[in-house]
């Protein structure tokens, strides 16, 4: 079994029209058994950036608390927040670092940039970055969750439908990988506000 | 600075406080060739003499101005050698930076960074203090910045200011100039009009430098015949 399927892990980000929406599960596992079902895989760096982190929940946790140190020193530094262009050039160079012992994660980037365009980008365990205009996945059910979003994405969807849309795609397809589910967590950001909202699916 | 006996280390203070080392390095400073800088509201220009020892020196071989990003550019007073190993560094932390985050460096970032590096070797063993002070010209998100950077690390933002041999001269001369609202081309022209004040000789494109930067955001060192230009602009 691979190490990045020990603990189980859904992930998506989608783009609307000025709005950004990231979902995750909320399953934490050791391999077939179920040891949480609030488990949290995204984080805010600030309010208009957030970061998702599929793979293994120990170097999740990890290289989270080290992003967030770098955030907070670049933001007493430079007195101003960083960009979501930067934090992904950011993440790709700590996840480089460890290039022969890498953290055992896939993260999912997606923040409002300058002017409050949204951006978002996944990235592979050793910091390529893969940028999209539309969604981006990881985890363990990423190609569930490829093709639930393939055929469920619009361009330029206004907050609420990117909310229904990024959440039927979520609840599809992690209904299909036992690994990840047990609800879902969705984070739905425009340029004024934040909604944060659990979703409950098949509850195995 | 009748301190002579804590003079031998630059890392001992004197009993009234100060750092010697570093008072002889802002004398080194003092007995520069002229620098300035003035920050318009759409450009920043620096501009300093250069007088060269000899007239068989290659005048186009030298290059007091130098850039450190394409957004920021850099002069100097006092020792030439220390300015370039300290424009090696800055360029250096400036490519590291952008390597990093994939984004230009602020200046503040970039002068911060060199201050350090400055103050470094007034903390050290067996190392002396830089021989200059920086004035560094850049254009960022913030808008146009001009700073100087001292021997002792110390950095100041200013809207207009001189170093080196001429310096109270330079600096009344400026404040008596200096507005708010000057644009980039009346800046360069005060700057010219402030070399000439102590200048020694007679003022030509070949014997001062001038650098400037636009909105553009691109630093930019003029030819000799666009310093003639604006020389007989000045005229």
């Amino acid at each position: 079994m691979s190490i990045f399927e020990y603990n189980g892990s859904a992930l998506v980000a989608m783009v609307g029209k000025n709005c950004f929406a990231i979902a995750s599960d909320r399953r934490l596992g050791v391999q077939l058994q179920t040891i949480a079902t609030d488990f949290q895989k995204i984080y805010r760096i600030h309010n208009k950036l957030f970061i998702g982190l599929a793979g293994l929940a120990t170097d999740a946790q990890t290289l989270y608390q080290r992003l967030v140190f770098r955030n907070k020193l670049y933001h007493l530094r430079e007195e101003r927040d960083m960009k979501p262009e930067t934090f992904a050039s950011l993440v790709s160079a700590v996840l480089y670092e460890k290039r022969f012992g890498p953290y055992f994660c896939q993260p999912v980037i997606a923040g409002l940039g300058d002017d409050d365009k949204p951006f978002i980008c996944t990235m592979d365990s050793i910091g390529a970055k893969e940028l999209a205009k539309d969604f981006v996945v990881a985890g363990t059910a990423s190609e569930s969750l490829y093709g639930a979003c393939e055929s469920m994405f619009k361009p330029d969807m206004e907050a609420e439908e990117l909310f229904e849309t990024i959440s039927q795609a979520l609840i599809s397809a992690v209904d299909r990988d036992c690994l990840s589910g047990w609800g879902g967590h969705v984070y739905l950001v425009t340029p004024t506000e934040v909604t944060e909202r659990i979703l409950k699916g098949r509850m195995d | 600075m009748g301190d002579s006996q804590y003079s031998f280390s630059l890392t001992t203070f004197s009993p009234s406080g100060k750092l010697v080392q570093i008072e002889h390095a802002l004398t080194a400073v003092g007995s520069g060739q002229t620098s300035l800088g003035i920050k318009a509201v759409n450009g920043v220009v620096i501009a300093t003499e250069k007088k060269l020892p000899s007239i068989l020196v290659d005048e186009t071989s030298v290059q007091k101005i130098q850039s450190l990003t394409p957004n920021i550019g850099v002069v100097y007073s006092g020792m030439g050698p220390d300015s370039r190993v300290l424009v090696r560094k800055s360029r250096k932390q400036a490519e590291q930076y952008y390597r990093l985050y994939k984004e230009p460096i602020p200046v503040t970032q970039l002068v911060r960074e060199t201050a350090t590096v400055m103050q470094e070797f007034t903390q050290s063993g067996g190392v002396r203090p830089f021989g200059v002070s920086l004035l560094v010209a850049g254009y960022d998100d913030k808008g146009p910045q001009l700073y100087q950077v001292d021997p002792s690390g110390s950095y100041f933002s200013w809207k207009a200011s001189a170093m080196g041999k001429n310096v109270s001269n330079a600096k009344a001369f400026l404040e008596k100039r200096y507005t708010e609202d000057m644009e980039l081309d009346d800046a360069v022209h005060t700057a010219i009009l402030t070399l000439k004040e102590g200048f020694e000789g007679q003022i030509s494109g070949k014997n001062i430098e001038i650098g400037v930067i636009d909105s553009k955001r691109i630093f930019k060192v003029l030819s000799p015949s666009e310093v003639e230009d604006y020389l007989q602009e000045v005229e």
